[in-house]
Parts: C-alpha cells; structure tokens; sequence
C-alpha cells in the first residue's frame, strides 16, 4: 500500500496494461517510485520494461490502468519538463557538435541545467567539441545522457543505457550515473544485468512475461536470483544420492556430466567432493539471469500461461 | 516559436553539403543545358531562357520544400523523433522549423535560379521579381505540407523514388517543361493540381494580365487543408505505434 502523498508526489503505475496484438507485454502492473529512488527495471527481453518505461514517459499508450508522474499525467509531466528520458534506440543527429546538440535540447526545457554543467557532470565536456558522427559508442551513450539531464528533471528515464556500448563504456557511463543519482533525483533504470541493479539501485523490481515478479532491496532481490550450478565430470553417478546433497535443488545427467543446480553451491560443492573424490573438470556458475527469471516467473504461478512475449 | 531550436535546426540542415549541393546542382544543370541550347529562341515573343527560368523555379522550390518536411523519415527512422516526444517541445513548432528549413531552401533556389538567368540574357524589373518571388511561396504551401506528409508515410529507402516520382509528375503534368495540356477536359484535371499554379506563379513574371485567379487561391487552399488532414491523421496513427 501506499500513502496518499506518495502516490501524487512519486511515480504510480496501477493495474498497467499493454498488448501488442496476440502478446501482451505488460499485464496488470501496480508499482509505486517515492521521489528520490533510484529503482532498477530488471529483466530478460520481452519482460515487458521497455513498454512499462514508454507507458510512464507518454510514448505509448496504455490498454488499461493508469500512471501518474507527480501528480500529473505523463503528457503534462513531459510538457512540464519534469521528465528526462534516455531511449532505449536513438541515434544522434548528424551535422551538429556535441555542446551544440545540448544546447539545442536544453532550450525545448523551461529550467535546464547550465550547458556546461550537464557536460561536466556526464563526462562529455572533454569531447564537447566534436562532431556527433565521430563518437564512440560508449560516447555516444553518455551524450544521449547528457541531452536527458540537461532538463534537469526530476524523474529520469534511462532505458537500458549500457546494453550498446563496452565493458570501458559502460564502466564510463555509471561513474557518470553516480555522481547524477546523488543530486536528489528520481532515476528509473532497465537493465539486463543483476550486477548493474546491484550497484547502482536502491531497489530492484524484476519483470519478467509482463508481469513483476519480485520488488525488494538488491539483497532480497540477490537470495532469490542468486541460485548457483555446479558441473562436474565422473562416470556412474547416482542422481538419487546427488540430489540429497545439502543445497542441492535438482540434477541433470548428460553422458559423464551431472549438473546440480544449487541454492546453497558452497556447502553442495563440499558435501559433493566429500562423497565423489575422482569428479574432475569441477565447474561452478552463477545462474544465467534469464533462467533465474524464469524460475521466478514459474513460481508465481504462470503455468496456465505458456504464451511468452518477445522483444 | 523557439530561436536557438531554429539556429541549430537550420545550422544542421546548411551544413549538410551534399543536401545543399544536390537541391540546388539539378535545377541549375537543367537550367543551363537547356535554356543555354536556346538562348536566342523566343517563344510568342517571350524569350525562351525566361520562359524555361520560371518552370525551372517552380519545379526546384517543390522539391526543396517537399524534400524539406521528408528528411522527417529519416528522424522517425533512427528514433530521433521519439527523442523530441518526450522533450516540451511542442509538435507544431518541430513541424513549423521544417517548413521554414524549406523555405530558405527555396529561396536559395529561386537566388541561384536568378543569377543563373542573368547570365544567359534575361531581365526583369524589380516589381516582376518579387511579384513572381511572392505567389512562389504563396503556391508552395501545399507543397511544404505534402513534404511532412511524407515525412511519416515513408521509409527512407523508399522515399528516393518516391519524391523523385512525385515531384516529377507534379513539375510535368504541372507544365514546369513546357504546358502539356491546353485546352479540354485535361487541362481542367490538371488546373485542379497545386503545381500547375505553382507554374502560373513562375509564368506571372512573363506579364500575363490579371493574375491570380480566384481559381489559384481556391487549389491552393483546398490542397493544403486536405493534406493537412491526412498528415495529422498518418501522424497519429505513427505516434499511436509501439
């Protein structure tokens, strides 16, 4: 539940909804962002972010339900200039220099940022003078954050800002998110990465087919998520006695291979060496985060549904 | 409307020299090829470089101002437009900067066409200049509008050949090359098309008598509400996807 005066001063999604023909990409969504959170938007594709992130900045229009940015409907707050977005596709246009294109979009905004102060803060002033066609792509992602912030708004959009761009990008690009996120905004981020979320949110909500799935602080969010699999290599294994191992949820053999997939891969991987002294090739990996999704999605109770959505 | 918007929505739209280069390289090329071939001939006593002056300018301001309202394809495209959806600015005035990204273009156009003409023999007075000069721009307006409707029903690969095709038929059944139609019901079919008063706009210049006709004024307005129309409706159902 929320307050009266959180859902008219924050962000308030109620019973969102979204189809796109036969695939419904946001199904009944309720989350409510108090002002100054930094809250992360994670999950696989398809896990209905982008259109959640679009419902929110007015761009597409919901089936059902409602939003409410402070108070105000998404065209307002964006005509207001309360609104800064960071698209999740977007060139930028040619024939311009960096510090003019900021210039050109900080004067659509009633109260932007000083020009300059937007470049500092993003890390752009250094190549403020050089023509948009001749960036990186890390670059490039840090001036199209640039032309977010310059409005100085008080919610900004960021939808996946690093999926683009290099590991030195994206490390790049969060230094600058980080000394944004300390001036008392409310930031909204999509991200594929747990990591990400991790680092940069106060608090993950996780998509996934349409639906949230989970909404808590990173450590919540991490014990559910966070599932391990160990692979081992030795002939003759017996599953039954595998699977009784301490921390071990289930085990699949392949040929010589066995997988145990964990909850607790530490004490698996000590009882597991214990008992199995001529395993070889031990390999042990974090879950891929989409099959950690799924997982969540699964015990929410989604299998009278086996439609999936696809980005 | 905003002023720095403006500045660097025209500084990009001038720096891009190719653009700039092609939209006025065409009409000066045709221009001098064929009007230099006859430079002495006269037509009904009108001398054939004026003549061919007038048609080229009605053609070269159409496809500058057309063009101009397309390159929104392109900004569609590569998500630009999205960008500008989620800033205050409002959508009148991103259209508005368009149409007068394609008027200087003109303008430029009618300059160069000018200076062109002088070159090969022709003169006008300074009132038969800005006459001529003034129903251009007035008889563009359905061009400068057909140019955002375009802008959203097009992708850029196919708006090369569709622009092509279009403004070529408008500048040929218009009579930018010559009239085609004189008399019968084909000529009232074509006097229904913006492009033919965009030529009679051209052809003021030539001293016919008691030009324009209410008939310009009815085209001209007729054309422009309509594809107005059109284009807040194509527009809507493009803002109204994904």
């Amino acid at each position: 539940m929320v307050t009266a005066a959180e859902a008219t001063a924050g962000i308030q999604l109620s019973k969102l909804t979204k189809s796109y023909g036969p695939v419904r990409a946001v199904r009944s969504i309720d989350i409510a962002i108090a002002p100054g959170e930094t809250v992360a938007l994670l999950g696989p594709n398809g896990a209905g972010k982008t259109t959640t992130i679009d419902m929110i900045l007015g761009l597409t229009r919901p089936d059902g339900g409602a939003v409410s940015v402070f108070g105000m409907s998404p065209a307002e707050a964006v005509k207001a200039g309360s609104v800064g977005g960071m698209l999740q596709t977007g060139s930028l246009i040619e024939y311009l220099k960096v510090r003019e294109l900021v210039t050109m979009v900080a004067a659509l905004y009633p109260h932007p940022l000083a020009v300059d102060e937007a470049l500092r803060l993003t890390g752009t002033i250094d190549f403020a003078d050089q023509k948009t066609t001749k960036l990186s792509g890390g670059q490039t992602q840090r001036v199209r954050f640039a032309m977010a912030l310059v409005a100085d708004p008080d919610l900004l959009m960021l939808d996946e800002p690093t999926a683009a761009i290099d590991v030195e990008g994206r490390r790049e690009f969060w230094a600058a998110m980080r000394s944004v996120a300390a001036r008392g905004k409310t930031v909204v981020f999509a991200t594929h990465y747990l990591e990400e979320a991790d680092a940069y949110a106060d608090r993950i909500i996780v998509m996934a087919r349409g639906r949230v799935v989970a909404d808590g602080s990173a450590t919540e969010i991490k014990a559910k998520v966070g599932n391990r699999t160990i692979r081992a290599t030795f002939p003759d294994s017996d599953p039954d006695a595998l699977s009784m191992l301490p921390g071990v949820n289930s085990v699949e053999r392949h040929g010589d291979a066995v997988l145990l997939s964990c909850s607790d891969s530490d004490a698996a991987l000590r009882a597991f060496l214990l008992r199995n002294p001529d395993a070889h090739d031990i390999e042990v990996h974090g879950a891929g985060i989409e099959e950690a999704f799924l997982e969540l999605t699964a015990e929410d109770g989604e299998d009278e549904d086996t439609e999936r959505t696809n980005s | 409307m905003n002023a720095t918007y403006l500045r660097f929505e025209l500084l990009r739209t001038f720096r891009n020299r190719r653009f700039l280069l092609f939209s006025l390289a065409f009409p000066l090329i045709l221009f001098f090829s064929i009007a230099g071939a006859h430079r002495s001939t006269t037509l009904d006593g009108i001398s054939f470089p004026l003549y061919f002056m007038t048609g080229m300018a009605a053609w070269g301001t159409m496809v500058a101002t057309i063009s101009s309202g397309a390159r929104i394809a392109a900004e569609r495209q590569f998500g630009w437009t999205r960008q500008m959806r989620i800033t205050p600015l409002p959508v009148r005035t991103y259209f508005s900067v368009k149409i007068i990204c394609g008027y200087l273009m003109a303008l430029l156009t009618i300059a160069a066409l000018y200076l062109a003409g002088t070159t090969l023999g022709v003169r006008l007075s300074a009132d038969e200049w800005l006459r001529m000069t003034a129903l251009l721009l007035i008889g563009l307006i359905p061009f400068a509008v057909i140019g955002i409707l375009f802008g959203h029903l097009m992708k850029v690969d196919s708006l090369g050949p569709a622009l092509g095709g279009v403004t070529t038929l408008f500048a040929l059944l218009g009579g930018a090359w010559g009239p085609l139609a004189t008399g019968g019901v084909f000529l009232t079919v074509v006097k229904c098309l913006p492009s033919y008063w965009l030529v009679q706009a051209g052809k003021s210049a030539l001293g016919a008598g008691g030009w324009p006709p209410a008939e310009e004024w009815i085209v001209i307005a007729a054309w422009t509400v309509v594809v107005a129309r059109l284009a807040v409706v194509v527009y809507q159902r493009d803002t109204a996807k994904v």
